[in-house]
Protein backbone atom coordinates (compact mmCIF):
# COMPACT_ATOMS: atom_id res chain seq x y z
CA UNK A 1 0.00 0.00 0.00
CA UNK A 2 1.16 3.55 -0.71
CA UNK A 3 0.91 5.55 2.51
CA UNK A 4 1.37 9.31 2.34
CA UNK A 5 2.82 11.26 5.25
CA UNK A 6 2.12 14.99 5.19
CA UNK A 7 4.84 17.45 6.16
CA UNK A 8 3.52 20.75 7.48
CA UNK A 9 5.79 23.63 8.51
CA UNK A 10 6.69 22.56 12.06
CA UNK A 11 6.00 18.83 11.66
CA UNK A 12 8.51 16.87 13.75
CA UNK A 13 7.73 13.21 13.32
CA UNK A 14 7.11 13.00 9.58
CA UNK A 15 10.41 11.22 8.89
CA UNK A 16 9.87 8.74 11.73
CA UNK A 17 6.34 8.13 10.43
CA UNK A 18 7.65 7.43 6.92
CA UNK A 19 10.19 5.02 8.39
CA UNK A 20 7.49 3.26 10.42
CA UNK A 21 5.33 2.99 7.29
CA UNK A 22 8.22 1.23 5.50
CA UNK A 23 9.02 -1.05 8.44
CA UNK A 24 5.32 -1.92 8.53
CA UNK A 25 5.57 -3.27 4.97
CA UNK A 26 4.11 -0.34 3.05
CA UNK A 27 5.53 2.27 0.68
CA UNK A 28 6.06 5.67 2.32
CA UNK A 29 5.18 8.67 0.15
CA UNK A 30 6.14 12.15 1.39
CA UNK A 31 3.32 14.67 0.90
CA UNK A 32 3.70 18.45 1.11
CA UNK A 33 1.21 20.70 2.92
CA UNK A 34 1.19 23.24 0.10
CA UNK A 35 0.26 20.79 -2.70
CA UNK A 36 -3.27 19.93 -3.79
CA UNK A 37 -1.95 16.43 -4.51
CA UNK A 38 -2.15 13.12 -2.66
CA UNK A 39 0.10 11.38 -5.24
CA UNK A 40 -2.23 8.38 -5.63
CA UNK A 41 -1.71 7.16 -2.07
CA UNK A 42 -4.04 4.59 -0.50
CA UNK A 43 -3.82 6.02 3.01
CA UNK A 44 -2.55 9.15 4.79
CA UNK A 45 -0.73 9.78 8.06
CA UNK A 46 -0.80 13.24 9.62
CA UNK A 47 2.30 13.18 11.83
CA UNK A 48 3.12 14.73 15.17
CA UNK A 49 4.89 18.00 15.82
CA UNK A 50 3.97 21.65 16.07
CA UNK A 51 2.45 22.57 12.72
CA UNK A 52 2.52 26.35 12.23
CA UNK A 53 4.13 26.67 15.66
CA UNK A 54 0.84 25.69 17.33
CA UNK A 55 -0.20 29.30 16.66
CA UNK A 56 -3.86 30.16 17.36
CA UNK A 57 -4.73 26.57 18.46
CA UNK A 58 -2.90 23.31 17.83
CA UNK A 59 -3.79 22.18 14.32
CA UNK A 60 -6.06 25.16 13.61
CA UNK A 61 -3.97 26.60 10.78
CA UNK A 62 -2.79 23.26 9.37
CA UNK A 63 -6.45 22.37 8.95
CA UNK A 64 -6.65 24.97 6.16
CA UNK A 65 -3.43 23.89 4.39
CA UNK A 66 -4.03 23.15 0.68
CA UNK A 67 -3.37 19.40 1.03
CA UNK A 68 -6.07 19.12 3.71
CA UNK A 69 -8.77 19.84 1.11
CA UNK A 70 -7.74 16.56 -0.59
CA UNK A 71 -7.29 14.69 2.71
CA UNK A 72 -10.77 15.68 3.92
CA UNK A 73 -12.35 14.71 0.60
CA UNK A 74 -10.53 11.35 0.48
CA UNK A 75 -11.40 10.63 4.13
CA UNK A 76 -15.04 11.24 3.26
CA UNK A 77 -14.76 8.56 0.56
CA UNK A 78 -13.32 6.05 3.04
CA UNK A 79 -9.55 6.44 2.68
CA UNK A 80 -7.76 5.39 5.88
CA UNK A 81 -6.33 8.45 7.67
CA UNK A 82 -4.29 8.28 10.88
CA UNK A 83 -3.54 11.45 12.85
CA UNK A 84 -0.87 11.11 15.50
CA UNK A 85 -0.63 13.73 18.27
CA UNK A 86 -0.60 17.02 16.32
CA UNK A 87 -2.23 15.03 13.51
CA UNK A 88 -5.04 14.08 15.94
CA UNK A 89 -5.43 17.78 16.77
CA UNK A 90 -5.62 18.61 13.04
CA UNK A 91 -8.31 15.93 12.52
CA UNK A 92 -10.40 17.41 15.35
CA UNK A 93 -9.96 20.95 13.98
CA UNK A 94 -11.00 19.61 10.55
CA UNK A 95 -14.17 18.12 12.11
CA UNK A 96 -13.18 14.72 10.71
CA UNK A 97 -13.22 13.62 14.35
CA UNK A 98 -15.47 14.92 17.14
CA UNK A 99 -14.23 16.67 20.27
CA UNK A 100 -11.08 18.69 20.87
CA UNK A 101 -7.69 18.45 22.56
CA UNK A 102 -6.82 20.96 25.24
CA UNK A 103 -3.78 21.68 27.41
CA UNK A 104 -2.86 18.89 29.83
CA UNK A 105 -4.79 19.33 33.08
CA UNK A 106 -1.55 19.31 35.14
CA UNK A 107 -0.11 22.07 32.91
CA UNK A 108 3.12 20.21 32.14
CA UNK A 109 4.48 18.59 29.01
CA UNK A 110 4.50 14.83 29.48
CA UNK A 111 6.94 12.37 27.89
CA UNK A 112 6.80 8.73 28.92
CA UNK A 113 6.20 5.11 27.92
CA UNK A 114 2.43 4.76 28.22
CA UNK A 115 0.38 1.61 28.60
CA UNK A 116 -2.74 1.57 26.43
CA UNK A 117 -5.57 -0.84 25.79
CA UNK A 118 -6.66 -1.28 22.16
CA UNK A 119 -10.44 -0.88 22.49
CA UNK A 120 -11.30 -1.31 18.83
CA UNK A 121 -9.20 -3.72 16.74
CA UNK A 122 -11.56 -3.46 13.76
CA UNK A 123 -10.24 -0.22 12.22
CA UNK A 124 -7.83 -0.32 9.25
CA UNK A 125 -5.13 1.03 11.59
CA UNK A 126 -5.61 -1.43 14.47
CA UNK A 127 -6.57 -4.74 12.84
CA UNK A 128 -3.13 -6.22 13.63
CA UNK A 129 -3.96 -6.03 17.35
CA UNK A 130 -6.20 -8.27 19.39
CA UNK A 131 -9.31 -6.65 20.83
CA UNK A 132 -8.40 -5.51 24.36
CA UNK A 133 -4.66 -6.01 23.82
CA UNK A 134 -2.44 -4.01 26.17
CA UNK A 135 0.46 -2.23 24.49
CA UNK A 136 3.20 0.19 25.57
CA UNK A 137 3.66 3.17 23.28
CA UNK A 138 5.59 6.42 23.69
CA UNK A 139 3.51 9.43 24.66
CA UNK A 140 4.70 13.06 24.42
CA UNK A 141 2.33 15.99 24.49
CA UNK A 142 1.51 19.34 26.03
CA UNK A 143 -2.05 19.60 24.75
CA UNK A 144 -3.34 16.05 24.80
CA UNK A 145 -6.43 16.32 26.97
CA UNK A 146 -9.29 14.89 24.91
CA UNK A 147 -12.62 16.52 25.64
CA UNK A 148 -16.12 16.34 24.23
CA UNK A 149 -19.58 16.80 25.70
CA UNK A 150 -21.18 13.90 27.58
CA UNK A 151 -23.52 13.05 24.72
CA UNK A 152 -20.60 12.77 22.26
CA UNK A 153 -18.57 10.69 24.74
CA UNK A 154 -21.51 8.30 25.23
CA UNK A 155 -21.91 7.98 21.48
CA UNK A 156 -18.17 7.30 21.00
CA UNK A 157 -18.32 4.57 23.64
CA UNK A 158 -21.57 3.12 22.33
CA UNK A 159 -20.48 2.96 18.69
CA UNK A 160 -17.04 1.49 19.40
CA UNK A 161 -15.31 4.68 18.31
CA UNK A 162 -12.95 4.70 21.29
CA UNK A 163 -9.90 3.08 19.66
CA UNK A 164 -7.42 3.20 22.55
CA UNK A 165 -7.57 4.05 26.23
CA UNK A 166 -4.88 4.98 28.76
CA UNK A 167 -4.23 2.39 31.46
CA UNK A 168 -2.76 3.29 34.84
CA UNK A 169 -2.30 7.02 35.33
CA UNK A 170 -4.22 9.29 33.00
CA UNK A 171 -1.35 11.34 31.52
CA UNK A 172 -3.18 14.49 30.43
CA UNK A 173 -6.69 14.72 31.83
CA UNK A 174 -8.40 13.13 28.81
CA UNK A 175 -12.04 12.42 29.58
CA UNK A 176 -12.78 8.72 30.15
CA UNK A 177 -9.04 8.02 29.70
CA UNK A 178 -9.44 8.28 25.92
CA UNK A 179 -6.14 8.04 24.00
CA UNK A 180 -7.57 7.61 20.52
CA UNK A 181 -10.87 7.69 18.65
CA UNK A 182 -12.23 7.01 15.18
CA UNK A 183 -14.95 8.51 13.03
CA UNK A 184 -18.24 6.62 12.60
CA UNK A 185 -17.00 4.73 9.56
CA UNK A 186 -13.76 3.77 11.33
CA UNK A 187 -11.38 4.84 8.54
CA UNK A 188 -10.23 8.04 10.28
CA UNK A 189 -8.32 7.46 13.52
CA UNK A 190 -6.74 10.02 15.85
CA UNK A 191 -4.23 8.91 18.47
CA UNK A 192 -2.34 10.98 21.02
CA UNK A 193 0.54 8.52 21.71
CA UNK A 194 3.22 7.93 19.06
CA UNK A 195 3.26 4.39 17.57
CA UNK A 196 5.86 5.51 15.00
CA UNK A 197 8.38 5.83 17.86
CA UNK A 198 7.74 2.24 18.98
CA UNK A 199 8.59 0.14 15.92
CA UNK A 200 12.20 -0.93 16.54
CA UNK A 201 13.91 -2.66 19.48
CA UNK A 202 16.94 -0.38 19.25
CA UNK A 203 15.02 2.71 20.28
CA UNK A 204 11.99 3.33 22.44
CA UNK A 205 9.97 1.05 24.61
CA UNK A 206 9.69 -1.86 22.18
CA UNK A 207 7.80 -2.56 18.99
CA UNK A 208 4.21 -2.40 20.21
CA UNK A 209 3.49 0.53 17.87
CA UNK A 210 4.22 -1.46 14.74
CA UNK A 211 0.67 -2.82 14.56
CA UNK A 212 -0.64 0.60 13.51
CA UNK A 213 1.51 0.30 10.37
CA UNK A 214 1.25 -3.43 9.65
CA UNK A 215 -2.57 -3.34 9.93
CA UNK A 216 -2.72 -1.57 6.56
CA UNK A 217 -0.37 -4.03 4.88
CA UNK A 218 -2.56 -6.88 6.12
CA UNK A 219 -5.64 -5.08 4.79
CA UNK A 220 -4.26 -5.14 1.23
CA UNK A 221 -4.42 -8.93 1.15
CA UNK A 222 -8.00 -9.20 2.40
CA UNK B 1 -9.48 53.63 11.65
CA UNK B 2 -12.42 51.47 12.75
CA UNK B 3 -11.55 48.24 14.44
CA UNK B 4 -13.54 45.08 15.00
CA UNK B 5 -12.66 43.18 18.15
CA UNK B 6 -13.27 39.45 18.54
CA UNK B 7 -12.96 38.07 22.07
CA UNK B 8 -12.59 34.30 22.35
CA UNK B 9 -13.06 32.56 25.70
CA UNK B 10 -13.00 28.91 26.73
CA UNK B 11 -16.58 27.74 27.37
CA UNK B 12 -17.49 27.89 31.06
CA UNK B 13 -17.66 24.10 31.38
CA UNK B 14 -14.24 23.56 29.75
CA UNK B 15 -11.23 23.20 32.04
CA UNK B 16 -8.80 26.11 31.54
CA UNK B 17 -5.37 24.94 32.81
CA UNK B 18 -3.71 28.24 31.83
CA UNK B 19 -6.22 30.25 33.84
CA UNK B 20 -5.69 27.87 36.76
CA UNK B 21 -1.90 28.38 36.58
CA UNK B 22 -2.37 32.16 36.68
CA UNK B 23 -4.81 31.82 39.59
CA UNK B 24 -2.22 29.76 41.44
CA UNK B 25 0.49 32.36 40.86
CA UNK B 26 -1.50 35.32 42.21
CA UNK B 27 -1.33 34.49 45.96
CA UNK B 28 2.36 33.69 45.61
CA UNK B 29 2.83 37.28 44.42
CA UNK B 30 0.84 38.63 47.36
CA UNK B 31 -2.41 39.30 45.47
CA UNK B 32 -5.55 38.14 47.24
CA UNK B 33 -9.30 38.19 46.70
CA UNK B 34 -9.33 36.53 43.25
CA UNK B 35 -11.38 33.34 43.18
CA UNK B 36 -11.07 32.34 39.52
CA UNK B 37 -9.16 33.23 36.35
CA UNK B 38 -10.19 32.32 32.80
CA UNK B 39 -7.75 33.05 29.99
CA UNK B 40 -8.92 33.86 26.49
CA UNK B 41 -7.77 35.58 23.32
CA UNK B 42 -8.52 38.99 21.83
CA UNK B 43 -8.28 39.62 18.09
CA UNK B 44 -8.19 43.21 16.80
CA UNK B 45 -9.17 43.40 13.14
CA UNK B 46 -8.33 46.64 11.31
CA UNK B 47 -10.98 47.47 8.75
CA UNK B 48 -10.44 49.21 5.43
CA UNK B 49 -13.38 51.59 5.10
CA UNK B 50 -16.69 51.41 6.90
CA UNK B 51 -17.91 48.66 9.18
CA UNK B 52 -20.97 47.38 7.36
CA UNK B 53 -23.44 44.67 8.38
CA UNK B 54 -22.00 42.57 5.59
CA UNK B 55 -18.49 42.92 7.03
CA UNK B 56 -19.71 42.05 10.52
CA UNK B 57 -21.38 38.95 9.12
CA UNK B 58 -18.03 38.04 7.54
CA UNK B 59 -16.24 38.57 10.85
CA UNK B 60 -18.76 36.23 12.53
CA UNK B 61 -17.87 33.64 9.90
CA UNK B 62 -14.12 34.19 10.49
CA UNK B 63 -14.63 33.81 14.21
CA UNK B 64 -16.60 30.60 13.75
CA UNK B 65 -14.26 28.94 11.25
CA UNK B 66 -10.77 30.07 12.27
CA UNK B 67 -10.48 32.39 15.26
CA UNK B 68 -12.39 30.09 17.62
CA UNK B 69 -13.08 26.38 17.91
CA UNK B 70 -16.82 26.17 18.65
CA UNK B 71 -16.33 22.82 20.41
CA UNK B 72 -14.41 24.44 23.26
CA UNK B 73 -14.75 28.22 22.87
CA UNK B 74 -17.31 31.03 22.72
CA UNK B 75 -16.72 34.34 20.98
CA UNK B 76 -18.14 37.85 20.87
CA UNK B 77 -17.77 40.45 18.12
CA UNK B 78 -17.86 44.22 18.72
CA UNK B 79 -16.86 47.41 16.91
CA UNK B 80 -14.37 49.86 18.40
CA UNK B 81 -13.81 53.26 16.88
Amino acid sequence: MRVGVVTFPGSLDDVDALRAVRIGGNVGVPLWHGDHDLKDVDAVVLPGGFSYGDYLRCGAIARFAPVMTEVIEAAGKGMPVLGICNGFQILCESHLLPGALIRNDHQKFVCRDQVLRIENAATPWTSAYAQGQEVTIVLKNGEGGFIADEETLDRLEGEGQVVARYLGTNPNGSLRDIAGISNERGNVVGLMPHPEHAVEELTGAGTDGLGFFTSLAAATFV
Amino acid sequence: MPKVVVDVMPKPEILDPQGKAVLGALPRLGFSGITDVRQGKRFELEVAGEVTDELLADVEKMAETLLSNPVIENFTVRVES
